[in-house]
């Protein structure tokens, strides 16, 4: 039945209104009893956010309380606990289909590859309302079509990057502590021992031991359950942490799935005599005889530190500290490149008794460990031609050089160039406007005449008297450039230049001067920029890019020397001398302009007449 | 007497090494004229000589293909000859006399020379060169000499066949330690000047009125190294750096750099000159016939 007597309220306060609520297919109605009242409600099931309800045991009503995503809440109170319940777990099930048919929502239309996402657009505007100067020089040349949006971005890409570095997420690596350091909670009432087995532990364990992984594949499910797997490896644990060889070496010899746990692990042992053959012995050594840190038992330092004596035939029932260690070790730094996809969240599995094991999962760990190595080791293995190549590398190396015969490298010949090729070849080509011979000759004779008479005046008068003009000296002192701290002392009233220097020029500009000039500056800045980095112009777009630059360009000069004339004639010289060198700039940058279009017009009309010649 | 003199070499003992221009076609058309300007010339010479005992000067004119020491106030004694003619100071009469026969000996130079069509520039090179190696020579004679720096005293335009010579002297200067100060008194901006006063620490300074030329001399140029620590001498707002290309001389300022010796060209060559390495193919030039390819095939 999917319709259900309640009462609806809007908040918790309200009194309710009594009416039948109706669950169709993806909508909620609720039509009140009342037909006068208009509080009739009608939700769409993908529109519920989340739904609340009372408990049973508490004295409360049965509400059901649905919030939709708009943020509104709807309160239903039922009138027993088991509508609710039916009710809620209709809902629940038109939810979790909505939500398959979610992914069906359609693609991000991109078009093309400029398209930008909505995340990055609201980024350049929130970076533009910050920052007014750049909103102005924005609005002045991407809206003007100067530039475009991405040309006008591509410098600032440090404003806009914030949001790369958040997405990089971390690789979380594997634990440093030891597999074996896990204790297990004791109940001391009951004598049961439990260990919980999540899935990371399991991990480390098949990663650090692989005759245990081994032993799992061939065991489970086919000889024994995973529970009696992992039982049976923490009593192979278990007797080892209790030190009695003797003991061990009974069970092992009455168990044979425990023998395997208990005795060195072959398959590590393996690995290490083939990384010890590949090495090639006049190379850098990359694994010794340490490597097989199982059978070092030369320490025999056990898990507490103490010292034990142990009998031969016994001996491989013991496992000294140095080799946990060492395997933990290799595990850790070789890094978690293989467990990456076969895993879902941690899921606490219980303890010796286990609830909803999903044995599949283990398997597939450990089948996944084992392919991983297989497929390393059959990279390692060494076929029979590197083998030779590795014996004649080794027997080369192996010589000895005093021994050898004397080898004669081809030489080069040290060739030295002649100097004075160099200092006559930079005299070489010397490009100036000609000059009649004649004329130049007659000129340097009269040059040097009237040297020549300086000097015979100045023997017979001797030095000027006087040196300098008194003027001369006072303009002399009153050079702005040279003489500015000299003047502020001497303060007159027509002598503008003697002002306190302190006081900067810029604030005796009215203000909406001032600002035209600092935005010139920036906006001068931007499009040399833009300018510059298009040279050399190698396709059209670059070439329309430059000539919109270019008019933009002669639009800020000719607004400048507006500027200049606009302004008063008192201040006109100090703020032509602060706008000249924008002035230049430009100055320089439509030079360059004009020079390569002339280039480039001189070349395509050489080319065209090459052609036409090579046509004809 | 060798403690007397250790106690009189204080920290502003200098060496003055003045290189005078005596290009004859840059004074024949200026304003002021060439005696005008020896006798600011002289009268701060003077005053240098006469700030210190031990301060030393030494001139070497600039000529248009040659340049020769003038003067060296180390050498003349005081109370020479020709102490008779009027107004003249003894002590400049030998100056006179010997700038005087060089300038006719470089008359005599040019007429043997063919003409070479290049700018009225003074032969800068010759005359810096000159100046280091005296220099050189004052500070081998000894640990107890005075601190020495050159004074370019130019008019005429810069010469950009002499680009290469003027900056290995301006490096061998830096590298001696020796400021290059230049006082440039023609028309148009003087980019090795420049260059050689910013690279060598020196000041740089371009008088607009050549009438207060001695004013400018004294305040500015005559300040030995020590005190320049603590007087504020005027700085350059900004600093030419042009370079000349090296295969046709001209003054560029974007053009093509060998990787190997770093020497400048204008245009794209396919050996280098200066140190033979030859070159790959530029990106553009491989754009450009491409294009041309792709021009051509659809006519034919």
């Amino acid at each position: 039945m999917s319709d259900w007597q309640v009462k609806y309220k809007s908040s918790l306060k309200d009194r309710g209104t009594e009416g039948i609520l109706k669950l169709r297919e993806g909508i909620l109605l609720f039509v009140p009893n009342d037909p006068t009242s208009d509080s009739k409600l009608k939700v769409l099931t993908p529109n519920i956010k989340s739904q609340k309800y009372t408990k049973e045991g508490s004295k409360k009503p049965a509400w059901l309380n649905l919030s939709n995503k708009q943020g509104d809440s709807h309160i239903f109170e039922f009138q027993n606990y088991q509508d609710m319940h039916a009710c809620r777990a209709l809902i629940t099930k038109a939810l979790a289909k909505c939500e398959e048919e979610q992914p069906k929502k359609p693609a991000a239309v991109l078009t093309s590859a400029e398209q930008l996402s909505i995340a990055d657009l609201e980024l350049r505007f929130k970076v533009l309302r910050e920052n007014i100067e750049l909103q102005r020089l924005h609005k002045e040349f991407v809206e003007t079509k100067v530039l475009t949006e991405d040309e006008f971005w591509a410098t600032r890409k440090k404003l806009l990057g914030k949001d790369s570095i958040r997405k990089s997420k971390q690789q979380v690596g594997l634990k440093s502590m030891m597999v074996s350091g896990i204790k297990p909670s004791t109940d001391g009432r009951t004598n049961r021992v439990t260990f919980n087995l999540t899935s990371e532990i399991i991990f480390q364990i098949f990663a650090e031991k692989p005759a245990v992984r081994q032993a799992f594949i061939n065991y489970v499910p086919s000889k024994m359950t995973e529970k009696d797997f992992w039982t049976k490896y923490f009593r192979a644990e278990y007797l080892y942490s209790t030190k009695n060889t003797a003991v061990a070496a009974a069970e092992a010899a009455e168990d044979e799935e425990l023998a395997v746990f208990l005795k060195p692990d072959e398959i590590l042992a393996q690995e290490a005599r083939q990384k010890i053959r590949r090495v090639d012995p006049t190379l850098d050594m990359e694994a010794d005889q340490g490597d097989d840190y199982t059978h070092l038992m030369d320490h025999g330092i056990q898990r507490d530190g103490t010292m034990d004596v142990v009998e031969p035939q016994n001996g491989q029932f013991r496992r000294s500290l140095l080799q946990d260690l060492n395997r933990h070790a290799a595990v850790v730094l070789e890094g978690r490149n293989i467990g990456k996809h076969l895993f879902a969240p941690p899921s606490i599995l219980s303890s010796y008794v286990f609830h909803d094991v999903d044995s599949e999962n283990t398997r597939s760990v450990a089948e996944a460990l084992a392919r991983v190595k297989q497929v390393s080791k059959a990279d390692g293995e060494t076929t029979k031609d590197a083998n030779q190549e590795r014996l004649a590398r080794m027997s080369r190396l192996a010589e000895m050089e005093d021994l050898q015969a004397p080898q004669n490298f081809p030489l080069a010949p040290l060739s030295i160039k002649d100097p004075r090729d160099y200092f006559e070849s930079q005299q070489g080509n010397v490009v100036n406007e000609p000059r009649g011979a004649g004329t130049l000759k007659r000129n340097v004779h009269e040059a040097y005449g009237s040297l020549k008479e300086s000097i015979l005046e100045i023997r017979t008068k001797g030095l000027r008297d006087p040196l300098i003009k008194p003027e001369v000296a006072f303009e002399v002192l009153f050079y702005p450039v040279v003489f500015r701290s000299l003047t502020q002392t001497i303060s007159t009233a027509k002598n503008i230049i003697g002002k306190n220097p302190r006081e900067s020029f810029l604030d005796r500009l009215p203000k909406s001067t001032r600002d035209e000039v600092l935005h010139h500056w920036t906006s001068i800045q931007e499009l040399l920029k833009h300018f510059w980095s298009s040279y050399p112009i190698t396709t059209t777009y670059l070439h329309t890019k430059v000539g919109k630059l270019k008019d933009a360009m002669s639009n800020s000069y000719s607004q400048l020397e507006a500027m200049k004339e606009s302004v008063q004639s008192e201040l006109r010289h100090q703020l032509s001398l602060l706008v000249r060198p924008m002035q230049q700039a430009l100055d320089a940058a439509f030079q360059h302009y004009d020079a390569d279009l002339q280039r480039r017009t001189a070349k395509s009309a050489r080319g065209s007449a090459g052609e036409a010649n090579g046509s004809v | 007497m060798a403690t007397v003199a250790s106690k009189l070499y204080s920290d502003d003992v200098s060496l003055l090494v003045l290189l005078l221009d005596t290009n004859p076609l840059f004074w024949s058309n200026t304003s002021t004229t060439f005696s005008q300007f020896l006798s600011h010339v002289l009268a701060f010479l003077n005053a240098v000589l006469g700030l210190n005992q031990l301060n030393q000067v030494v001139v070497i004119a600039t000529g248009y293909c040659s340049c020769d020491y003038i003067y060296d106030s180390s050498l003349t004694l005081s109370g020479n000859s020709e102490s008779g003619r009027t107004g003249m100071p003894a002590l400049f009469a030998s100056l006179l006399e010997k700038l005087e026969d060089f300038i006719v000996k470089d008359e005599e130079l040019i007429k043997e020379q063919e003409h070479d069509e290049r700018i009225a520039s003074s032969l800068l090179s010759g005359s810096l060169s000159m100046a280091l190696c005296y220099i050189q020579r004052v500070f081998r004679s000894g640990h107890l000499h005075p601190q020495p720096r050159i004074l370019c005293l130019q008019g005429s335009p810069d010469g950009p066949e002499q680009y290469v010579a003027v900056m290995n002297s301006i490096f061998s200067a830096q590298r001696l330690m020796v400021p290059i100060d230049s006082c440039y008194i023609g028309t148009q901006n003087s980019a090795f000047l420049q260059q050689a006063s910013y690279i060598t620490s020196g000041v740089h300074h371009a008088p607009k009125q050549l009438d207060g030329l001695f004013q400018f001399l004294t305040t500015i140029f005559a300040t030995d190294l020590h005190t320049r620590s603590f007087v504020q001498l005027p700085k350059p707002v900004g600093v030419d750096f042009r370079a000349s290309c090296f295969c046709h001389k001209k003054t560029i300022d974007m053009g093509y750099v060998c990787s190997v010796c770093l020497s400048i060209f204008c245009e794209h060559h396919k050996k280098c000159s200066t140190c033979g390495s030859v070159f790959g193919q530029s990106k553009l030039d491989g754009a450009s016939t491409v294009s041309e390819k792709k021009r051509k095939a659809p006519d034919s």
